[in-house]
């Protein structure tokens, strides 16, 4: 059982203690702590189930790599699943709990014995639950639902009360990981004068050295770290961040990173998560290496853990993982656990190495403080409960698993070798290569990935680049700064690289399958992927059935598809694969490193963008006024207009009635200020506006006004709007509320890309203007009261516009009509947009002025027939289709769209065609979006729909149902009736008419 | 082809699983085929199962650069749904959905159909018009759609926030029987079940050249040598305009790079798939209890299937809004695919320029529901020659008729 | 997340601040052209796995078009010129020649 040693932790302040809780159980552990150490210090040996068996399991690392320790975090809206405890920063209060099991952690009634496992191995469940068919949805998958997802959901109604934020950071050089590979690459290309920015993942710089200890440059490891984080401090061109983990390296030099500001120290004020976007002229990965379980049966039980996870217990937290541990390995590296072991007084019954030969000095030291060292055998069982491993086994590593001895433990520490941190280097295509006599990958400086200009953008250094001993990592470190500072045309330190004092390591020898024999008994015990549950025998059996391709293998068995994403399953999965092939590991290959190196919270991505940040509203000048009159808004783009303004107490429904009304008979204003206005200047402005538009604007009067239409090169309609021609070399475009932008641009692209020897510019003026719809039968009474400007019939006729002076503002006043009133759109300076507003309700009152919405405004242009985008159009319609031929030029050589309305499918007479249409009932109005319907059911059942309803409202003004739609040959069906099924045996019945419901003569806007 | 079953999985434990077979053979490639498929994608494995199924036709090759199901079939967010609003994308998605329902007893093998639903939710008016003309289309059609009131979204859909200060759920449209599927078990069943009838399936087999003569195409150059054929279907996502090259003709195809990613998995919390189209976020709950999320498509062209972060974060952005639970969970994994868009953003199944050479890609973003349908409609086309009632509004002509079939007109996402 | 440089205003930027436009150098059919003429230049596109000329506008900067010369398999930027061209400019062609030895430039074929 793991325990609190009386003394040493490198990391922790045993004078300050901090009180957390495991399951309500309340423990104490010491400022420094990770939630692991503390746990382990605790004795809590049992931490968690595993995903698919729900076996038990306890601490297996000390880092990121983490398979088996995940815990839920918090309560309530700080409830946070699936954490890490060995990267857990312990802090006062933390509250954590185990996940996955029911009904407790001891006791799961979702455990599957080993005898049941073998009936579920890897993708059984292709093989079964079919029959029958209703089963899957609704019995097996609920059951399998339940079963699987690791921690729990946050409640329904969680939000987040914690704060994100995202950060922007340059550098020359971005180095990641403050090990010492990574201080003395930043250290250096500090000196050769890059601006550079140091990461470091942990609270706490030193990787590795701060456990493994040594000399560098005649100092303890430690304090020349502290060394080189004291210079790194001194120099103003170097930042180093601390619990900031580069998450994902993506094209040219961009790295995401996310830093844990306030995990640790919860509710204090400061944003939770910081992301950092980083743009990099070159990144040096020195992110270390990760060490390699070893696959042998009962390798997953709770107390075996990896050697280099237990030295760090020991000497950084002063924890003891075990009283009695054995040492299973192939390399002398892991000696070193032994010997950290030794020194805290626990005990180390035997060591038992797989190679032929163990003559090392790490070994001989071992040897020498009188532990026994077996070589040539390996284990062939663990045995233990659910609180952990009792005994295990020893065998011969080349047999098949015969036992030759039992030996008591409580703790087995494994080292399987090394694997490089290769992620960085691989998520923008870096390639790695496979070193046989280190049995590892590692990144292949001759394919690198590429930046923006075809040159290497990451560069591995250290540990991360194969270089795993101390004094090889400081040097591989040193050149690598080296070797991108030339590159950056900066002058290399000339300083010599620091020098680590190692001993030397005899050649490790890499072992898949322990013992080498194992039948399939023991196989079928041997965990590769501890959290998915996926096994020896797994992978064997997908190679077995053809799932030979190692992505196959990973999707078949879900081999490195957990949370751990594979750090420490993904290389002795693919080398059991590749020995299940008989193939070389090198052709096998890796599955694909994927960003992030570890979970990035969703908080963080998002950053500050949440609730009135996340798609901020465009509003326009009388949006406060509006807002104060208590408006139904709906978004229109990005703005929000009032779909209509309701009188205490009324509904939205009413009030868009009373709105028609009182517009109809008195006097309606309506904010129009969205709508989009484009100036086009130039002495080529009419000759470009003549391509844009499908109608003729160089004919346009200077004074007046036109109604135009623009079309794609496919010969669809996607804006319209009224074209006022302020003078012989310019014009105003007025486009829809949504299509501003675009319009703008696509002009701009013409003119940039094709037209670029016209004389034009455009300037997108919509925000300067507010522009305000007086319409009514008493519109020209309100703006004369105004006083200013002569608005006669005669002065300002339909489609003209003056400017002038109304109620003090200077105003442009266009007499055009989208529904069929007397109406005056008065554009104003959008400063004085209010203020003319309210200069409109003053003089109004007498005459019963209203304001209206967006919806008001859509029933009385369909009471007109008025086409709107968006209702009338979507994408395949064409000017001809609605009526408005009138409109596209026949006289024009060219204009955007011509050549495409000439195809045969847009020539085709049995198009569909805008139509009215008035029902039988005038009282009941047709679905938007209903279809007509004609002649039997085609075979497949479809039934011969001829065309759907676009628009459709109950008109107040004509206390009728009005509607039209797009119909196949439509203009050849005036006075037919059609059939609208509606619903499932209703259908609503409505004669064809003419669009245009109200005043066809337009007498009501000719006054 | 030993039959897939609880029984028989109970008796292979006994014998530590030895007697499982490989799941499909392995050939070494013939000199001649009747039919060369290139692509073995969901598309293509599900075109030489049903020609050998439907039609007997089974001297049938599959030639896959690199590992079977290992485009977009394995890189997709699984959605299945067919409530399209054209006549033509409505007929061949529904017959693909409808094949779905049974596609593991067809296959004897547990893709995993798990018809959860699918809400498309209406965040403005005008999307709220779109999905209703789309959902009266939909009932015409005998597809089950219909629009839902914002008080039935949230029943159905427990954790959204309904509220959203910008975009208000104002409705959805809701299909009960459209879900997911385990996307890998789909190239999986169906390569098990074409080799099973025949079917040769040549992976790692990259198709360098294609031959034609005067009449038409001969065969392709493979990395395994030349073979000949008579007929040649291309269905190679991501990789069309590269054969098309190959062959010499030239498609209305431009290949882009898709984004999507996974959260950690959590206890089961969305039991739909839901869509919010407005703010680009999809998003639905794997089995194994990862949420699902597809993200947006970059705009320029990009063959390198890696993930980039913009899009990700608009759509977690938009997330987080709809769902304000997820906040503190945490993305686990994101990738990249490569998808072939089209003129009108719809697939072409269709005859090519050159005779005998057949095509179906163009699949866009929404490739992965089509797979059944899109196979039993290839097949039909390769086995006569010609496309019947399905295919035959895709074909590439109507790129010059102006023909086109355009989804985006109901919203302003076509898949 | 791409790096590119507008050629119009110099600036180095992130790729969000810039908005794609698809193949360069397309010729216009208008009224008057064939119905293949006019199709192709509607859908038909280069799409190669290689380099590519392709359009970007500096959207949220200096609002102009311009050209970028771009390998789409390895994403690397050989080089951004002015829109206003009808071929790309020799020092473009001899970037990616530097770069790509091997590559088939149709744009000297015709010179």
């Amino acid at each position: 059982m793991s325990s609190r040693l009386p003394r040493g932790g490198r990391l922790i302040d045993r004078a300050r203690p901090v009180a957390f809780s495991f399951n309500g159980t309340r423990l104490k552990g010491f400022a420094g702590d990770t939630l692991a150490s503390a746990l382990l210090g605790s004795g809590r040996s049992l931490v968690g189930r595993s995903f698919k068996y729900h076996r038990p399991r306890g601490v297996y690392a000390s880092g990121a790599e983490e398979p088996n320790a995940l815990v839920s975090l918090g309560t309530g809206d700080r409830m946070e699943p699936n954490q890490r405890a060995t990267t857990t920063e312990l802090f006062a209060g933390l509250e954590a709990r185990s996940q996955n099991h029911w009904p407790s952690l001891e006791t799961d009634l979702g455990a599957v014995s080993a005898g049941m496992a073998k009936f579920l191995p890897a993708g059984f469940y292709y093989k079964t639950f079919i029959q029958p068919r209703a089963a899957w949805k609704h019995l097996f998958e609920p059951v399998i639902r339940r079963s699987a997802g690791l921690g729990p959901a946050p409640a329904a109604g969680a939000r987040d009360p914690d704060r994100y934020e995202h950060f922007h950071a340059f550098a020359d050089v971005l180095v990641v990981g403050a090990g010492i590979a990574g201080l003395t690459a930043a250290r250096r290309a500090g000196a050769a004068g890059a601006r550079v920015l140091l990461l470091e993942q942990a609270p706490h710089a030193g990787g590795r050295a701060l456990a493994d200890g040594g000399r560098i440059d005649g100092a303890d490891a430690h304090d020349w770290v502290a060394a080189q984080l004291a210079a790194l401090a001194q120099m103003p061109n170097v930042t180093v961040r601390l619990r900031t983990q580069a998450a994902g390296v993506y094209d040219h030099g961009y790295v995401l990173a996310g830093e844990r500001v306030a995990d640790h120290t919860p509710g204090d004020g400061r944003p939770r998560h910081r992301l950092w976007r980083i743009r990099a002229g070159h990144i040096i990965t020195a992110t270390g290496a990760i060490e390699r379980p070893l696959a042998f049966a009962g390798n997953d039980r709770p107390g075996v853990m990896l050697a280099s996870a237990v030295r760090d217990y020991v000497t950084l937290y002063g924890v003891s993982p075990g009283d009695r541990t054995v040492l299973v390995t192939g390399n002398d590296d892991a000696y070193r656990t032994a010997l950290a072991l030794l020194d805290a007084g626990l005990t180390v019954p035997a060591v038992l190495d797989v190679r032929a030969r163990a003559e090392g000095p790490l070994a001989q030291a071992v040897r020498a403080r009188g532990v026994r060292v077996e070589t040539g055998r390996g284990v062939a069982l663990a045995w233990g409960g659910r609180r952990g491993v009792t005994s295990v086994g020893i065998c011969a590593q080349a047999g098949e698993g015969a036992v030759l001895e039992e030996i008591g433990c409580d703790c087995v520490a494994v080292s399987g070798g090394w694997s490089p941190v290769v992620h960085l280097w691989s998520h923008c295509g870096g390639k790695l290569r496979w070193d046989e006599a280190a049995a590892m990958f590692v990144p292949d400086p001759a394919r690198p990935p590429l930046n923006h200009d075809g040159r290497a953008m990451v560069t591995a250094a250290g540990a991360a680049s194969g270089a795993l001993r101390a004094d090889a990592a400081l040097a591989d470190a040193a050149a690598a700064a080296d070797r991108v500072a030339q590159a950056l045309d900066l002058s290399p330190s000339e300083a010599p690289a620091p020098r680590a004092e190692t001993v030397d390591e005899a050649a490790p020898e890499a072992v898949w399958m322990m013992p080498h024999g194992a039948p399939a008994a023991l196989r079928e015990k041997a965990f590769l992927d501890f959290q998915n549950d996926v096994k020896v025998s797994d992978v064997q059996l997908a190679a077995q059935e053809g799932f030979e391709s190692v992505e196959h293998a990973k999707r078949y068995t879900t081999l490195g598809m957990a949370t751990d994403q594979g750090k420490l399953s993904n290389i002795n999965g693919l080398a059991v694969l590749s020995q299940s092939l008989g193939a070389p590991i090198p052709q096998v290959g890796t599955t694909t490193f994927r960003p992030p190196y570890t979970p990035l919270s969703f908080g963080a991505i998002t950053g500050a963008a949440r609730g009135e940040l996340f798609k901020p509203v465009r509003k326009t000048a009388i949006d406060g006024w509006l807002a104060a009159q208590g408006a139904h808004w709906e978004p229109v783009g990005d703005w929000r207009r009032p779909y209509a303004i309701p009188r205490p107490g009324e509904s939205v429904e009413d009030a868009v009635t009373r709105e028609v009304l009182n517009t109809r008979r008195n006097v309606g204003l309506l904010d129009a200020s969205t709508l989009g206005k484009i100036l086009v200047k130039g002495p080529d402005a009419a000759k470009f506006l003549d391509l844009i538009y499908t109608n003729m604007m160089s004919t346009l009067k200077v004074g007046r006004c036109r109604y135009g239409l623009m079309c794609t090169e496919n010969g669809f309609l996607f804006d319209d709007g009224v074209v006022a021609r302020l003078s012989e070399d310019s014009f105003l475009c007025h486009t829809t509320s949504g299509g501003s932008d675009r319009v703008h641009a696509w002009m701009e692209e013409w003119l940039q890309t094709e037209w670029w020897d016209f004389r034009v510019y455009t300037a997108n003026l919509t925000e300067q203007h507010a522009q305000i719809a007086v319409v009514g039968p008493k519109a020209r009474q309100v703006l004369e009261a105004l006083e200013g400007m002569d608005l006669g019939r005669e002065t300002l006729p339909f489609m003209g516009f003056a400017e002038g002076t109304l109620a003090g503002i200077p105003a442009r006043v266009h007499r055009i009509s989208f529904s069929g009133e007397l109406s005056f759109e008065v554009a104003v300076p959008a400063g004085r947009g209010q203020a003319f507003w309210d200069a409109c309700l003053e003089a109004g009152a007498a005459h019963g002025i209203q304001p209206y919405g967006t919806e008001a405004l859509h029933v009385m242009r369909a009471e007109k027939g008025f086409i709107m985008i968006g209702d009338e159009t979507d994408g395949t319609v064409t000017p001809h289709d609605l009526n408005l031929g009138w409109a596209v030029s026949k006289k024009k050589q060219d204009f955007i769209g011509k050549r495409a309305m000439e195809r045969t499918h847009l020539t085709d007479p049995d198009r569909k065609q805008l139509v009215g249409l008035a029902t039988l009932d005038p009282a009941e109005v047709l679905p938007d979006g209903a279809h007509a319907v004609e002649g039997a059911p085609r075979p497949d059942g479809i039934a011969g729909m001829i065309g759907h309803v676009t628009s459709s409202y109950f008109s107040p003004t004509l206390d009728r149902s009005i509607a039209m739609a797009l119909i196949r040959g439509g203009s050849r069906r005036m006075g037919q009736v059609l059939r609208f099924e509606v619903e499932p045996g209703r259908a609503i019945e409505a004669t064809v008419v003419d669009p245009v419901f109200l005043d066809p003569e337009g007498e009501r806007q000719n006054v | 082809m030993k039959r897939y079953s609880a029984f028989a999985i109970a008796r292979e434990a006994l014998r530590h699983h030895a007697g499982w077979e490989r799941a499909w053979a392995s050939p070494e490639p013939r000199a001649q085929y009747d039919v060369v498929i290139v692509g073995a994608g969901g598309h293509g494995l599900a075109t030489a199962y049903y020609l050998a199924k439907n039609h007997g036709i089974t001297n049938v090759a599959v030639l896959e650069k690199g590992w079977l199901g290992g485009g977009n079939t394995g890189r997709n967010t699984t959605i299945i749904r067919s409530n399209y609003l054209q006549d033509e994308s409505a007929a061949i998605f529904e017959k693909s959905r409808t094949l779905y329902e049974t596609l593991s007893q067809e296959l004897n093998y547990n893709i995993m159909f798990s018809p959860r639903g699918v809400m498309m939710l209406a965040q403005t008016e005008h999307e709220l018009r779109a999905w209703k003309r789309t959902a009266h289309a939909n009932r015409l059609a005998s597809i089950q759609s219909r629009m839902v009131t914002p008080d039935e979204v949230r029943k159905i859909v427990k954790v959204i926030n309904i509220d959203g200060p910008r975009y208000p759920v104002l409705g959805g449209l809701w299909q009960p029987r459209g879900g997911t599927a385990r996307h890998d078990a789909v190239a999986w069943g169906y390569a098990r079940a074409a080799s099973d009838l025949g079917v040769h399936i040549i992976q790692n087999c990259a198709v360098t050249g294609v031959d034609r003569d005067a009449t038409g195409v001969t065969g392709v150059q493979t990395g395994k040598g030349p073979i000949r054929c008579n007929r040649l279907c291309l269905v190679v996502a991501g990789s069309s305009g590269v054969l098309a090259e190959m062959a010499g003709f030239r498609l209305p195809v431009e290949s882009l790079a898709l984004q999507a990613l996974v959260s950690e998995p959590i206890k089961p919390v969305l039991d739909c798939v839901v869509m919010a189209n407005t703010v680009h976020g999809y998003i639905s709950q794997s089995d194994k209890g990862e949420l699902v999320i597809g993200g947006g498509a970059d705009g320029f062209n990009n063959y390198t299937q890696r993930g980039s972060f913009q899009h990700v974060e608009e759509t977690v952005r938009a997330l987080v809004e709809t769902f304000p639970l997820i906040s503190r969970l945490k993305m686990l994994r994101q990738w990249g695919g490569i998808v072939d868009m089209t003129g009108d953003r719809s697939p072409i199944i269709g005859p090519a320029p050159v005779p005998g050479i057949f095509l179906n890609c163009g699949w866009g973003t929404g490739g992965f529901k089509a797979i059944p349908g899109s196979g039993w409609a290839t097949a039909e086309m390769l086995a006569d020659g010609a496309p019947r009632a399905l295919a035959a509004p895709f074909s590439l002509e109507r790129f010059a008729e102006g023909r086109m079939i355009d989804e985006s007109v109901a919203a302003a996402v076509a898949h | 997340m791409l790096l590119l440089t507008c050629p119009c205003c110099g600036v180095s930027a992130e790729e969000t601040e810039f908005h794609p436009g698809g193949e360069a150098h397309l010729k216009r059919s208008g009224p008057g052209s064939d119905d293949a003429a006019f199709r192709d230049y509607l859908f038909a596109r280069k799409n190669p796995r290689g380099v590519h000329f392709e359009r970007w506008r500096h959207a949220f900067g200096c609002g102009k078009w311009f050209h970028a010369a771009r390998c789409t398999a390895t994403l690397e930027v050989f080089g951004t010129y002015a829109a206003q061209t009808a071929a790309p400019p020799a020092h473009v062609l001899e970037a990616i020649r530097a770069r790509r030895p091997d590559w088939i430039s149709e744009w000297e074929q015709d010179r």
